[in-house]
């Protein structure tokens, strides 16, 4: 799924930071899993970053994260902005507006 | 009181063991959302199914029956909310608030309804004749969420 190269490479910055990030809706049909752990970069600190950086790692990513700006975000199952920090350990969710009720 | 669940619920029995117990109130107010096939909007609707975020559901309608609550006098309240997959016709939601009097009520649960359908991590995923689709969010619930930002005129 993720290229695992890339970890190999950062072994020392995966271990820095890792977070599960789970999908809902199209954009887990686009990404092609429910959920995933990964280990971005340092330079990954908010979750605008984390989709900017989950949008480079397949062609599956890129396509889910295309339209971004109509995604919401949650962190430990609160509603976030794109601009919330992420932390270690942190579950992370992207999924579209949503259509309760 | 909150519950998410995949099974059907029965409104009566619901708004009954809700009150049970309770003298002072004097008012109830129930919505109750049902799949709706609306052919003149679109191809026939075979089937629904509402996915959610088990765990973020529970927090996200907990946090909103704690808000009517702030903003309400209320006596009980309760919201149940299915998953899974409904035909056209099927209860999808209910929720009840139960007052000294009608307004705080009526007013809550509205607001309930609306804060729900913009707040709670479910997705409708539709079967029609025509296949499969997600259900877009509509503008619509976003304007009728927004209108509670604003302080209830009655408290």
């Amino acid at each position: 799924m993720l290229p695992k190269k890339i970890f190999a490479v950062a072994d020392w910055q995966a271990r820095a930071r890792s977070v599960e990030v789970l999908y809902f809706a199209w954009v887990r049909d686009r990404v092609g899993t429910a959920r995933e752990h990964v280990n971005p970069p340092d330079t990954v600190t908010t979750v605008g970053e984390l989709a900017l950086w989950l949008a480079t790692q397949s062609k599956e990513h890129a396509e889910a994260f295309r339209d971004s700006e109509v995604l919401r975000a949650a962190v430990n199952h609160e509603h976030v902005s794109f601009a919330h920090p992420i932390a270690t350990g942190d579950e992370v969710a992207f999924f579209p507006p949503m259509t309760g009720g | 009181m909150i519950r998410v669940q995949g099974g059907d619920f029965e409104p009566g029995a619901e708004i009954d063991q809700l009150l049970d117990g309770h003298t002072a109130i004097g008012g109830v107010a129930s919505f109750i959302g049902v799949v709706r096939d609306d052919p003149e909007n679109g191809p026939a609707l075979r089937a629904m199914t509402l996915e959610h975020y088990p765990g973020m559901t529970e927090r996200m309608l907990a946090a909103i029956e704690q808000e009517a609550n702030q903003r309400w006098d209320l006596c009980a309240s309760l919201i149940v909310h299915r998953y899974g997959r409904m035909v056209p016709g099927d209860r999808i939601v209910l929720v009840v608030t139960a007052a000294r009097h009608r307004q705080a009520a009526l007013e809550s649960c509205q607001f309930l309804i609306d804060w729900l359908k913009t707040k709670a991590p479910f997705w409708k995923r539709e079967e029609t004749e025509d296949g499969e689709r997600w259900v877009q969010a509509q503008a619509r619930d976003d304007v009728a969420a927004a209108k509670w930002q604003v302080e209830p005129s009655i408290s």
